[in-house]
């Protein structure tokens, strides 16, 4: 938590002034029974009416003081509380987008969306409650004391007795229920995903006619939960009643000494309910304090989820701007020289010694099983991962000595997931180039064989596509980001398997389409079917992260043994030939 | 400490264990579509717990009783020591202070507290029982209900939703029972108690402080108003940007690989600023409430320590009734905002056991048969009569459906994405139930077999892999309860599993982590195999199963496939023409239906869409 005050910092003014209003409110609220106690010394025993009546509007006055600065400080603390949000989240927000692909892996997408969101709204939270609250209380506490002693010194030695009770009290419960309540938020991640897998999973479930099994299951983490959280709410159940206890207690003794002290004389009548209010009211402050205990944890487990995305350092970074190069020559030209890769913490590289040249105007395949390094690979070209060792060159140039946004304006790429933004067709498509014309955003879409069902849609180019393209389906979706692709008009195209969601009309159709569009550039095609790269110029087939051979499909047939192996899974022998 | 602050402390419990913030006058609430029928209804699950609640019920009254009165006993004290105080001024002799009166009464004031406290204590410990128990009976009864929802159910509805339920819902419920209750009790008979002890201290100082009333009244309106505007608009940003940021986030590699961060980033400071304006704006207005009404106990405490002192200096009260009257009327005002923030609170938890009651609601599976058939050895003929279904009434699929595969027999099923090849298991396995006709296996129609007894005739490889947090060995094991240790590597084994799991640092013991992340698509798909080898089944269903399986491992895996394929059926999904081309039937399907059937040759011959299909593939283009 402490790490993100910081970001406070800004806000130290409007900080001084709330509680610089919390205190004067709190003031004015103690000094309320103060007034209270001179109307019954010296109205009301002494039968003074005038004195009665003037302290009265005094008193008047004062809430009115007091309800003024009170609500100033609470629109102070709603804006500071909601500012630093604004500002925390758009940090956070700024600082993702600066990072490579290994930081999303490591962090995880999902925990990044929560730690953006939820996370920052609980910090939030916690800060608009300490502005309101955790300055309140100690205020509150100070003042109380203040008057106190103030009214009665020697009275108010009962407080040396009860606030280390109170705190002991305090204490004990804290240190009991905080592990009891890890224990718990540990139960409840269980329980929820034993129920998200019996969701997900639910054809497999009712298939091996499991549901029995998976009804124990769910029952044991069920009990399992039920049990500690009614232990942890049986522990809680102590709190408000032995802290209420403790300081009714110190107001029987209150009263108790201070009658002695009014019998002798030493103290006024006034004084003593006066002295009563005070004590209370530090005393419930004491115990808001400590309800801000149970607080804190939760929201500084957020505020560490926060700080550690602050703190990662993406592994990408610009060279400085004297040093970035612009591409010379062979402007589209993909290059691996002896590049070797792994993904940070894994043992054996993704690939190894890979060297080949893609060159514009031909078409380069890339074939090879699962977990061979295909996509790793092609990540590599717009500097997705940066390789361990070797080189990859794109227009001549390390793309290491070029900034990414000058790199990757020159790759039209096409993902193996597609992913579509919330927004029209239009839209979509020009998300490859801004200021593309309609004509050119027809024409994409053309080529990728998207024209078709675009036209079918009521809106055409205008129909909105929703959030994570919910509202079309896995083909259209990989056409619309090919025409996405296409969009931009770039030097190079990289296909990540992008034609796997369509069927093999429609995959011949776009293949065939592809070739005319994009002759001069250079076109990367990484693909599982041989029906997809057989007309290659170049193939590469990678095996385990290494090249196993590079060469046309007929050259490749005749020399590699991998190749060979993938074209007869998948034909029989008489169609390929 | 007055009873009104001893509410507040309960409201401002830690928002732990399961965290609701407090309820803010004019945050939108949701609100129940049968309020009294649901209440009724969920007031059924304290059957078990009368006597428990009834024991609630009755602390809470007694507690709050006791906290009621002691101002009214703390007055004596007051009273005693003013009459001490009288008794010096005016200079009477001998009579000074009784402090055995004090004592007395401070006695009272003890056990009164100390009973207050101890019942409070047993209230709260009870409920907590009571409250946690229901709760469970709740979760319980849901996911029994869920084990007999028919697959439709949960195939219309995301899994966050189902989810949501029961995270938010059921957290409600337990918090609502655990708190709010009690505190609707004690804020009742507060108000109550309190109107009545002041009445009986000094009616005029009751009707001044009932002054305040129309005014607490009518601060907590305007300001719940105002601010539910702002409230709606905060929940409405919100929910642009936390889209936009899971939007920007999954698709961080696009946003790079165009360039398109700027945009990203001004459209988020939109959303951002915008969340902003109308954020504070609720919190500042809704957050107005606490000094307003602070703001008016104090009027109230200046009236009657006015009013007060004018009645004792004409001898109408004592010292010790401002004193009492202090006390009360500073509780006197909360129960308003307390009562109404305790009815959003409750109006929302009566949302939630609805939303839950809607799924226990909900229409379950058709009941298995009364005097069900048990095919001991099934064979594995496999028929469809006329089958005919659609999963909208009005976009009927398949249509006087006819199939018929004969024991061991290889089906391949054919046909472009969303062709509804999933849609042919759905009606086998009965996920989902036909319209009309009827499915057949070894001559018996599958509605006459116990949906569990039909289902483990069948084996699966589902294209999604579904695995459980659990180790490797649980995970094939679940093929089949009770299968030994060298069951389990024989399958895996012949799953070509057992190499790459023997690789792993943790070998069978390896624990899959919640997305199975640790293993690779391809091992997943693996591990799947290994799970339906494992069990055994006279019918198999291979749903794309090798499509992410690399295509070496994938003819080993065909090896091990047609191995345990022989005198079996099988149904086989696939993109891979080579692979189904020594099937013995083809079902080619597009949209929805099956349109060609046949063998290999067959249909070539026919030149339909299944010819054209397979010359597209190999010849790169359109036949």
């Amino acid at each position: 938590m402490r790490n993100l005050f910081p970001y406070l910092r800004p806000y130290r003014f409007a900080i001084v002034f709330i509680v610089t209003f919390i205190f004067i409110q709190c003031l004015g609220n103690l000094y309320l029974p103060t007034l209270m106690s001179d109307i019954v010394d010296y109205g009301v025993l002494k039968g003074n009416l005038h004195y009665i009546v003037t302290t009265g509007l005094l008193m008047l006055a004062v809430s009115i003081a007091s309800v003024c600065f009170s609500i100033a400080a609470s629109f102070l603390s709603s804006r500071t509380a909601s500012s630093f949000g604004k500002v925390l989240r758009r940090e956070v927000f700024a600082h993702a987008q600066t990072f490579s692909l290994h930081e999303f892996d490591e962090l995880g997408t999902s925990s990044l969306i929560t730690r953006t969101t939820n996370d920052i709204t609980q910090v939030q939270q916690l800060v608009n409650m300490m502005l309101r609250m955790m300055i309140m209380a100690p205020l509150n506490c100070i003042g109380g004391i203040l008057m106190a002693v103030y009214t009665d010194a020697k009275l108010s030695l009962i407080l040396v007795v009860m606030v280390p009770v109170l705190a002991a009290i305090i204490a004990l419960v804290f240190t009991r229920a905080t592990k009891l309540f890890r224990t718990m938020q540990a139960k409840i991640d269980t329980l929820n995903r034993v129920l998200r897998e019996n969701l997900t999973g639910i054809r497999v479930i009712r298939s091996f006619n499991r549901v029995a099994y998976e009804q124990d299951r769910f029952d044991v983490a069920n009990f399992d939960l039920t049990n500690t959280t009614t232990r942890v709410q049986k522990i809680m159940a102590v709190m408000s009643p032995a802290l209420m206890l403790v300081i009714n207690l110190s107001v029987i003794a209150v009263i108790w000494f201070g009658g002695m002290r009014v019998e002798r004389g030493t103290m006024q009548i006034g004084s003593l309910i006066a002295f009563i209010q005070y004590i209370t009211q530090l005393l419930f402050a004491i115990m808001m304090v400590s309800m801000m205990f149970f607080m804190i944890p939760r929201a500084s487990a957020s505020a560490n989820r926060i700080w550690a995305v602050l703190q990662t350092k993406p592994d990408i970074v610009d060279p400085v701007a004297e040093d970035a190069q612009a591409s010379r020559t062979e402007y589209g030209q993909v290059e691996f020289r002896d590049v070797t890769f792994r993904y940070p913490g894994a043992e054996t590289p993704a690939l190894s010694h890979i060297s080949f040249v893609a060159r514009p105007g031909q078409v380069t395949a890339i074939i090879g099983g699962t977990g061979a390094g295909k996509s790793t690979l092609v990540n590599l070209i717009p500097r997705f991962y940066d390789v361990n060792e070797g080189v990859v060159l794109v227009g001549g140039v390390d793309v290491r000595a070029q900034t990414q946004s000058a790199l990757r304006a020159k790759i039209g790429y096409v993902p193996q997931k597609s992913v579509l933004f919330s927004g029209t067709i239009a839209d979509n498509i020009r998300a490859g180039r801004q200021d593309a014309s309609d004509e050119e955003v027809r024409r994409a879409a053309e080529v990728a064989q998207a024209i078709e069902f675009i036209e079918e849609m009521p809106d055409g180019f205008a129909s909105y596509i929703e959030q994570g393209g919910r509202n079309v389906s896995g083909g259209q979706k990989q056409r619309l980001a090919i025409a996405r692709a296409l969009a931009k008009q770039a030097p190079i195209y990289i296909f990540d398997d992008s034609f796997s969601a369509l069927d093999f009309r429609t995959d011949a159709r776009l293949r065939a389409a592809l070739r005319d569009e994009v002759q001069e550039a250079t076109v990367i095609i990484v693909a599982q079917r041989v029906s997809t790269v057989r007309d290659a110029h170049q193939i590469v087939v990678l095996d385990e992260g290494r090249i196993a051979g590079v060469g046309t499909h007929d050259e490749l047939i005749d020399s590699c043994q991998v190749y060979r192996e993938i074209v007869a899974s998948q034909m029989a022998e008489g169609e390929s030939a | 400490m007055s009873e009104a602050e001893r509410r507040d402390m309960r409201t401002m419990r830690p928002p732990m264990p399961m965290g609701r913030g407090g309820m803010r006058p004019g945050m939108p609430v949701q609100k129940p579509k049968d309020f009294q029928g649901t209440l009724r209804r969920l007031s059924r699950y304290f059957k078990p717990h009368l006597w428990r609640l009834a024991v609630v019920l009755l602390m809470t009254i007694l507690s709050t009783l006791f906290s009621i009165l002691s101002p009214d006993v703390m007055k004596n004290a007051t009273d005693d020591l003013v009459a001490g105080i009288r008794h010096r001024l005016h200079g009477i002799p001998g009579s000074g202070f009784h402090l055995s009166g004090i004592i007395h009464v401070i006695l009272e004031l003890g056990v009164l507290y100390v009973l207050s406290a101890l019942f409070s204590y047993i209230q709260q410990f009870v409920m907590a029982g009571v409250a946690q128990k229901t709760v469970y009976a709740l979760r319980k009864e849901v996911n029994a209900k869920m084990a007999r929802l028919p697959l439709s159910f949960f195939d219309s509805r995301p899994t966050g939703e189902i989810m949501s339920r029961f995270v938010n819902d059921f957290d409600n419920i337990g918090n609502t029972l655990q708190q709010t209750l009690t505190q609707l009790i004690s804020s009742v008979v507060t108000f109550v108690g309190v109107i009545v002890m002041m009445f009986s201290i000094s009616p005029w100082m009751s009707v001044v402080v009932f002054l305040t009333l129309p005014l607490s009244f009518y601060v907590t309106r305007t300001i719940a108003k105002r601010s539910q505007r702002y409230f709606v608009g905060q929940q409405r940003s919100l929910g642009q940007l936390n889209g936009h940021i899971e939007e920007m986030y999954t698709g961080h590699q696009i946003v790079k690989a165009f360039g398109l961060e700027d945009r990203a980033m001004s459209q988020f400071i939109e959303y951002n600023e915008k969340l902003f304006e109308s954020g504070w704006k609720a919190q500042f207005i809704s957050g107005m409430i606490f000094p307003l009404m602070n703001f008016i106990g104090n009027i109230g405490y200046v009236l009657v320590s006015v009013i007060g002192g004018f009645l004792v200096t004409r001898g109408a009260i004592g010292i010790g009734d401002i004193q009492a009257f202090i006390m009360y009327a500073r509780q006197f005002s909360q129960p308003i905002t307390q009562l109404s923030s305790i009815s959003n609170i409750i109006q929302s938890t009566v949302a939630s056991a609805e939303r839950i009651f809607e799924l226990l609601d909900e229409e379950e599976e058709t009941p298995e048969p009364a005097e069900p058939v048990l095919l001991s050895a099934p064979t594995g003929d496999v028929q469809f009569k006329d089958v005919r279904f659609a999963y909208q009434p009005d976009k009927p699929l398949m249509e006087h459906l006819n199939i018929e595969v004969k024991a061991g027999q290889m089906v391949a099923i054919v046909g472009p994405t969303g062709a509804g090849k999933t849609t042919l298991v759905n009606l086998l396995m009965r996920f989902y139930d036909v319209d009309g006709g009827s499915i057949r296996i070894d001559g018996v129609d599958i509605t006459r077999l116990q949906r569990g007894h039909l289902r483990s005739m069948f084996g699966m490889v589902l294209q999604d892999t579904w695995l459980f947090h659990g180790t490797i060995r649980e995970n094939i094991a679940y093929g089949r309860a009770g299968a030994t240790e060298a069951e389990v590597v024989a399958a895996a084994t012949a799953a070509r599993a057992d190499h790459f799991i023997r690789t792993l640092p943790d070998g069978y013991d390896t624990v899959l982590n919640e997305e199975a992340s640790n293993i690779s698509q391809g091992q997943k798909q693996l591990l799947t195999i290994a799970r339906a080898i494992l069990a055994d089944p006279s019918i198999l269903i291979l749903d794309e199963a090798t499509s992410s399986v690399d295509t070496r491992t994938e003819i080993l895996i065909q090896e091990a496939m047609s191995r345990l394929m022989e005198g079996r059926t099988s149904f086989v999904i696939a993109h891979r023409l080579s692979t189904i081309r020594n099937a013995d039937l083809i079902l080619v399907m597009n949209h929805g239906s099956v349109i060609e059937q046949g063998t290999h040759e067959d249909l070539l011959a026919r030149r339909g869409f299944y010819a054209e299909l397979y010359y597209s593939q190999f010849a790169g283009a359109p036949a």
